[in-house]
């Protein structure tokens, strides 16, 4: 078990820099999730840390000891790729059993092992078959074995859901979490899909083009996001976006509306609210044009324009609810709930 | 329910397959159904009159040492001549994974061997390694070994050995560096995190990977070093010395065309042509199979 420093890492490739001073430290036994969009370098940080990828410039330190130069194999990490990667020419059994015969496991100690692990994930029946003889679900598993038996000091996690359909991976997603949890072993988890990333990690760290937007909880980012990208990001349906003037304890919106707010602000900002916290109210100062409804039983997505502008609005009610289209319906935001970002830096103004 | 069409008869067809059929009429079936009645005559010694006399010439060979002696110089050779060029072109390609400067012009250097002409890849290593002017036999000097590979039948044998697997490096080359870069990259990285260095990746991982590769590799650089190493023979030790090079294929152009004994020679070839009859059916029941990993 270890805790892993990350300290102004920096990733370039020939003269693209892809990844620019990110730092964070993530504590033993951590879940964290490495979320954000394709592209943005989630997948080269994580292998930054497994030694996959060299350190351009900056520390990575796993249990107090700087990694930068030491060799995958020496980290004691286990990885689960997104392909799974499992050896093809070796049954399942021997694929989890490999990392323990390399290291020279005395024979008795492997075999406890192996069957261990496939006790936890259910695959003991599977121990004699080869790879392509098992459905994504089972190898997803046998991955998860193969990282297991070596009970390394970190995991690392590379998208190892995206392959399976929607409802094993709901399944896997809270198996992966209940095991992280009962093995204690701090893990890092790549995903560019935001609920599984508010469900599975203690902590998220949101990438966005090579810097860190935010490292936080979940929580903390759907209530407090750092930037517009994450409020963006976080939370479905996207946070609604207002051009605005500031003011003190209160913004203007282009089409004249004040909302009200603690806050002391000057100049251009961005009032974001999200869906959820739109509510209806035939006194609401936010009148929405009806363009769209989306019907999905428990709440009723209402996509329009903010009356008179051409900004996009979704709003959620719950329950089924049926309003004409093309009428203006009014909501009021709820209070407390309006996010202030700055138009310029697109930081959060606190 | 399936609708069949029935396309009306013509001569088209035939006429689309005549001139493969023709080739391979003139250039295969008839030299071949020639090769097989000559192997059952035998010309006297005046070459004035030919009897037949079924098969003879096979019971002679039977009977004969040399021949014997050339067919395990000839497994000898071909193993050698396979094994070296696969290991060699094995490990090349391993590297090849591995360079990123010049990747290209690595590659294009190192199958440039192929496109050489098999006499012009003799004739380069008779003169590298000639006795007198070569540069081998010149560096050996210092070490104090001598080379003479006209007098040193192992020499000899080395030699074509070396010139034999060095042209068909490049072939296996290709077919290994196809078969490495197939194998999913991030199956290496996972042995690599599960702890394996470089060389036991290799050892577990890449080479059980290529394996069907290598089976592939093995009756082709069988079948080469049979039969396609006649050039190279030919122009390196003319099969000498004392017969040391001669190989099945070396002695039926040297029975037949220098010695002149048709019979003979017909008949050694038509031993050839059931090897490599059988060996291309192993090869192509091999390929046959679904791999097994
Ligand atoms: N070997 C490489 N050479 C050059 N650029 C690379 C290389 N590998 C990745 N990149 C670049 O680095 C950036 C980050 O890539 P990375 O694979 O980390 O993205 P990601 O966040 O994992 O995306 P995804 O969600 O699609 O997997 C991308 O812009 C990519 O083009
Ligand atoms: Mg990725």
């Amino acid at each position: 078990m270890a805790t892993i420093k990350l300290d102004q890492l920096t990733k370039s490739y020939g003269p693209d820099e892809v990844l620019h001073h990110i730092s964070g430290d993530i504590n033993d036994g951590e879940f964290v999730v490495i979320v954000g969009p394709s592209g943005c370098g989630k997948s080269t940080l994580l292998r930054m840390v497994a030694g996959l990828e060299t350190v351009t410039s900056g520390e990575i330190s796993i249990g107090d000891k700087m990694v930068n130069e030491i060799e995958p194999a020496d980290r004691d990490i286990a990885m689960v790729f997104q392909n799974y990667a499992l050896y093809p020419h070796m049954s399942v059994g021997e694929n989890m059993a490999y990392g323990l015969k390399i290291r020279k496991t005395p024979k008795d100690e492997i075999t406890r092992r192996v069957n261990e692990a496939a006790d936890i994930l259910e695959i003991r029946e599977y121990l004699g078959r080869k790879p392509r003889q098992l459905s994504g679900g089972q190898r997803q598993r046998v991955a998860m074995g193969r990282a297991i038996v070596r009970d390394p000091k970190v995991f690392l996690f590379d998208e190892p859901l995206s392959n399976l359909d929607a409802k094993l991976r709901v399944q896997m997603r809270l198996e992966i979490r209940k095991l992280q949890k009962r093995l204690g072993v701090t893990s890092i988890y790549v995903t560019h899909d935001q609920v599984e990333a508010m469900t599975l990690g203690d902590r998220l760290m949101v990438l966005n083009g090579g810097y860190v937007e935010q490292f936080d909880t979940p929580i903390e980012l759907y209530e407090r996001p750092a930037s517009i990208f994450v409020a963006g990001f976080i939370g479905s349906p996207a946070m609604n976006f207002l051009t605005a003037t500031g003011g003190d304890g209160l913004v203007v919106l282009d089409n004249g509306t004040a909302l009200a707010t603690s806050l002391k602000t000057s100049g251009a900002v961005i009032a974001g609210i999200r869906p959820e916290h739109l509510i209806q109210d035939p006194e609401g100062v936010l009148p929405v044009r009806v363009e769209m409804l989306e019907q999905l039983g428990a709440n009723t997505l209402v996509h329009g324009v903010l009356d008179g502008t051409d900004t996009q609005i979704v709003a959620s009610v719950t329950g089924i609810q049926s309003l004409p289209i093309n009428d203006v319906v009014r909501f009021s935001p709820a209070p407390d709930e309006l996010h202030l970002f700055d138009a310029k830096t697109e930081k959060r103004l606190s | 329910m399936l609708k069949r069409v029935h396309f009306p008869t013509s001569v088209l067809p035939y006429l689309l397959v005549a001139p493969q059929i023709i080739v391979t009429l003139i250039f295969f079936i008839w030299p071949a159904s020639q090769a097989m009645y000559q192997s059952m005559l035998i010309e006297d010694a005046f070459g004035l009159s030919t009897e037949f006399v079924w098969f003879e010439n096979f019971q002679i060979l039977a009977e004969d040492k040399h021949y014997y002696d050339t067919f395990w110089r000839t497994i000898i050779f071909s193993v050698c001549v396979a094994f070296l060029s696969m290991s060699v072109a094995l490990f090349l390609a391993g590297f090849a994974e591995r360079v990123v400067r010049g990747a290209m012009t690595y590659r294009t250097m190192l199958i440039w061997p192929y496109a050489v002409a098999p006499v012009l890849a003799g004739a380069l290593w008779v003169f590298m390694f000639n006795p007198t002017l070569g540069i081998f036999p010149y560096l050996l000097e210092f070490i104090g070994y001598n080379w003479n590979h006209y007098l040193n039948g192992h020499q000899a044998m080395l030699l074509v050995i070396l010139a034999a697997a060095w042209k068909q490096v490049a072939y296996n080359f290709l077919f290994y560096l196809a078969a490495m870069q197939s194998i999913p990259k991030s199956v290496i990285e996972a042995s690599a995190i599960d702890g394996a260095g470089p060389v036991l990746r290799f050892r577990t991982i890449v080479l059980p990977l290529v394996s069907p590769t290598t089976f592939f590799l093995l009756v082709i650089n069988a079948v080469y070093a049979f039969f396609d190493t006649f050039g190279i023979i030919h122009a390196v030790t003319q099969g000498g010395p004392a017969g040391a090079t001669t190989i099945l294929v070396y002695k039926v152009f040297n029975d037949g065309f220098v010695g002149l004994d048709l019979g003979g020679s017909a008949a050694q070839s038509v031993i050839l042509m059931i090897l490599v009859i059988s060996m291309t059916v192993i090869q192509f029941r091999y390929v046959e199979k679904k791999v097994d990993y």
